[in-house]
């Protein structure tokens, strides 16, 4: 490759440039642009399971955060077709879980809910699936609240990749897929999970929470309280 | 427990096929049993445990010592397995995935066994029993009384037929253990792979990629390790041509498999075959041993020096999507089997991250046919940009269902009236994931060109309720999804609920809408191509058959998702009442128009 030229793909009509090996989402985040996304961490490998991200490459529908940049790509994001795909895309994850956003200590700091708050869901609109899934309070500083999970896998790659543990893992097929913890017992007590894992604040919802602290911060001041996740998640990524 | 580990060489690639050795064992795989292996193949456990209930066959909870699955194919269903499953759980006092108190039994059902030309069909501990009837149920009730192992019932009743109805170039075809791959070796390796190239061979399994370029771009990738798979995951409700080939015509794609890893260079190949087909491994196992006695696999194949080739069995265990290129590629390392993403491709990632060849049984067939008679033989069958044959798996209303091979290109009137069908309403050509034809599509032809198929093609007449044939089907998606993404893995559960919503007579137009509108966000959104076609029998349906789902609706746009009077149950036990006044008035019902609820 000789060419000086630096190579950029056009989002939404406009020059994004990109480097070797960067996804689409990763390059539109760093030239601060915003692409909805849920699975999508920027310290770990995409996997693209939520297709949140998903965007049309030369008129195909992708997952932005897995699909190489190409030079010369013309990529839709910002569209109302692509908008009201994302919008049943959280739809689907309203319905699939346990969501109470009004009385859930996560509230305003929540991914799920920010993004929906972003592309205007303002109903599950189809029929809840209200699924049984028990809560596991036995580990004495950690609560798992699994009606909240959406099934991102980031706690799964956070400690086998930088923990070391393998506290996490999925079982299940379809809709029956699940968190499972790294014990016969199936209790997270029996794990060697702490406070200090990579594991512990990467959750997008609020799955995994630090107990004998609650609303420490009031609803209403929290993270996307103050600000939409379009901002924030852009700015966070100039910080870096 | 530790035998079966040492059996399997303390290898974690081989954790499906461990498991399914726990499971012929004790008929679950126990949480004491998942930490054992987690220790003995240094796993971490909850690998072992996400592997164990990733596959329908692998049960986490104890299950009778029999364990009969009845094929759900909307085939068998027609040919009256409910019925049967009913009275096989009535001659136990059984519930449908209930175990008998006792220990002995349990019952359920399973997704296409691959004997619809057979059906109704059931698997007992992983056996295929087919064209049951009323006297087969009675038998295997009192066989499994009895307490025999299932190897000791009957030969008779464990016996699967074979139904070629009309044979072609391959099905035809009586090449000698390793004509082929002698004729490759003839030929050479570039020369091989050009006639491949040249043959304009594409996959069978349905996508339509050209064999010989996926050949010759494995053969290019860098690395000294190569892998070549005969993927024989068939899957595809409705498919049963490969179990045709793998049992009559193996030694075709044997020989198909190694004249692959001599163009590209492998060391080392898989037979993945769907653990459906069990009574398929003795055979195969069989076959491999002669070659192995007559120097057709080993060191040196042939006497060709340095070519160093073998051929390992993967069995399946219950799950549709391994038939997904990737997935099974995750499958045969040990893992649950979810397509990858791509790029990179197989070709040059595959099999323990090596460049890898994954081909359909057919595709095989039909590469080994071809180095022996030549591309120009093969393309002068078939249509311009569809060379050769195509096996279709003929079932459903016809006089003779069973296996028919056509050059590409036939129409789908002439299977028809070559299968015997009449009064013929609907064909579903391709499986679930395919196309839903209505009668005046029936000039056309199976062609990549024109309607695609992987081989199933399933006739229904006038009598069948086609919005039952849907309902299975969304059944089935619901049943298999990986659960990966998040579109298929919702969608397909939300369309099969408002399926059996309509199905019942509980539905309404806002129904329609909302199946429509998950269908086609799983076809724009969906991570691999089982989401991506899992909408298309309902969409289908919706489109051709509109009034069979009109005629099963309520005349209201939108219906609240629950039964009122139902919702009122508890309150009337609270109450003690149950006058009229404490029950749900259907003609009091207030709807208001253009919807109201959500």
């Amino acid at each position: 490759m000789s060419d000086d030229a630096r190579k950029t793909f056009a989002l939404d009509g406009q020059e994004v440039p990109f480097e070797p090996g960067q996804t689409i989402l990763q390059a539109a985040l760093a030239a601060g642009h915003y692409v909805p996304h849920l699975c999508f961490h920027p310290e770990f490998r995409p996997h693209g399971s939520c297709r949140v991200c998903t965007v049309k490459v030369n008129g195909r529908t992708t997952a932005s955060c897995t699909t190489p940049a190409r030079d010369d790509d013309v990529v839709e994001s910002h569209t109302e077709e692509l908008a009201e795909l994302r919008r049943s895309l959280i739809q689907f994850l309203f319905t699939e879980g346990n969501h109470f956003c009004p009385s859930c200590e996560q509230s305003g700091n929540c991914t799920l809910q920010a993004v929906g708050y972003e592309l205007g869901v303002t109903t599950g609109h189809y029929n809840p699936l209200f699924p049984n899934r028990p809560l596991d309070a036995s580990h004495p500083d950690v609560l798992l609240d699994f009606n909240r999970c959406i099934l991102c896998e980031l706690c799964v790659h956070a400690s086998a990749e930088v923990d070391k543990k393998h506290v996490f893992a999925l079982s299940g097929r379809g809709i029956t897929k699940h968190l499972v913890v790294n014990a016969e017992s199936g209790r997270l007590c029996d794990t060697p999970l702490a406070v200090y894992d990579k594991a512990m604040s990467v959750c997008p919802v609020g799955v995994i929470q630090r107990k004998g602290r609650g609303f420490a911060v009031p609803i209403g001041t929290r993270t996307y309280d103050r600000a939409p996740i379009s901002g924030i998640a852009v700015a966070r990524r100039e910080e870096v | 427990m530790s035998s079966i580990v040492a059996r399997h060489r303390h290898d974690g690639t081989r954790l499906v096929q461990i498991l399914r050795d726990v499971v012929a064992a004790e008929g679950y795989v126990a949480p004491r049993v998942i930490t054992a292996l987690a220790e003995a193949l240094a796993l971490p456990r909850a690998h072992v445990e996400g592997v164990a209930g990733f596959y329908s066959f692998f049960a986490t909870e104890p299950r009778g010592r029999f364990r009969v699955l009845f094929s759900g194919n909307v085939t068998d269903e027609m040919a009256g397995s409910r019925e049967l499953c009913r009275r096989l759980l009535d001659s136990f006092h059984l519930e449908l995935g209930e175990v008998s108190r006792d220990g002995l039994v349990s019952v359920g059902t399973t997704s296409c066994t691959g004997l619809c030309d057979q059906g109704p069909a059931l698997l007992v501990n992983g056996r295929a029993i087919a064209r049951l009837t009323p006297q087969r149920i009675g038998a295997i009730s009192s066989l499994i009384r009895g307490g025999s192992p299932v190897d000791e019932w009957p030969k008779n009743l464990l016996r699967i037929h074979s139904h070629v109805e009309k044979r072609g170039i391959l099905l035809s075809d009586q090449l000698a253990p390793g004509e082929a791959l002698s004729a490759a070796v003839r030929r050479g390796r570039e020369a091989t792979l050009a006639e491949l190239v040249r043959s304009n061979l594409r996959g069978r399994g349905g996508a339509g990629f050209s064999t010989g370029a996926k050949w010759s771009a494995c053969a290019a990738a860098p690395g000294e390790e190569r892998y070549v798979v005969c993927n024989a995951d068939e899957g595809e409700p409705g498919t049963f041509k490969d179990r045709e080939l793998l049992g009559g015509h193996a030694n075709l794609v044997v020989d198909g498999l190694c004249v692959a890893a001599y163009a590209v260079g492998a060391q080392k190949g898989f037979v993945y075959l769907r653990g459906e087909y069990e009574f398929l491994v003795a055979p195969l196992e069989e076959q491999l041993a002669a070659r192995r006695e007559s120097g057709l696999l080993g060191r040196n194949v042939l006497g060709v020096d340095g070519f160093d080739f073998d051929i390992e069995l993967h069995v399946g265990a219950g799950a549709y999507v391994c038939g997904e290129e990737s997935a099974l590629i995750e499958s045969l390392e040990g893992k649950r089997g979810i397509p990858r993403n791509r790029p990179p491709y197989p070709v040059t990632h595959g099999y323990l991250g090596k460049p890898t060849v994954v081909n359909n049984v057919e595709t095989l067939a039909a590469a080994a046919w071809i180095v022996v008679h030549g591309a120009d033989a093969f393309r002068a069958v078939g249509t311009a940009k569809s060379a050769g044959t195509k096996l279709l798996s003929v079932s459903g209303d016809v006089d003779r269902p069973g296996t028919y091979e056509y050059p590409f290109g036939v129409s789908v009137e002439r299977v028809l009236a070559d299968a015997g069908a009449r009064n013929t309403q609907a064909v579903q050509v391709g499986g679930p994931s395919g196309t839903l034809l209505a009668p005046h599509e029936f000039q056309r032809r199976i062609a990549l060109e024109d309607v695609p198929s992987a081989g199933a093609f399933m006739v229904f007449d006038r009598s069948r309720d086609m919005l039952a044939v849907a309902d299975n089907f969304a059944r089935f998606f619901a049943h298999e999804s990986c659960g990966f993404c998040t579109p298929c893995r919702v969608g397909t559960t939300l369309n099969a609920q408002l399926m059996a919503r309509i199905l019942a007579g509980k539905g309404s137009r806002g129904d329609f809408e909302d199946l429509a509108r998950i269908s086609k966000l799983m076809k724009a959104a969906s991570h691999c191509g089982l989401g991506a076609t899992a909408g298309n029998p309902v969409l289908d349906a919706l489109a051709k058959y509109r009034p069979a789902f009109d005629r099963r609706l309520k005349s209201l746009d939108v219906l609240p998702p629950f039964d009122l009077d139902e919702a009122l149950a508890p309150a009337r036990e609270a109450t003690a009442r149950d006058d009229a006044g404490a029950h749900f008035d259907e003609e009091d019902e207030r709807v208001i128009p253009g919807g109201g609820y959500e």
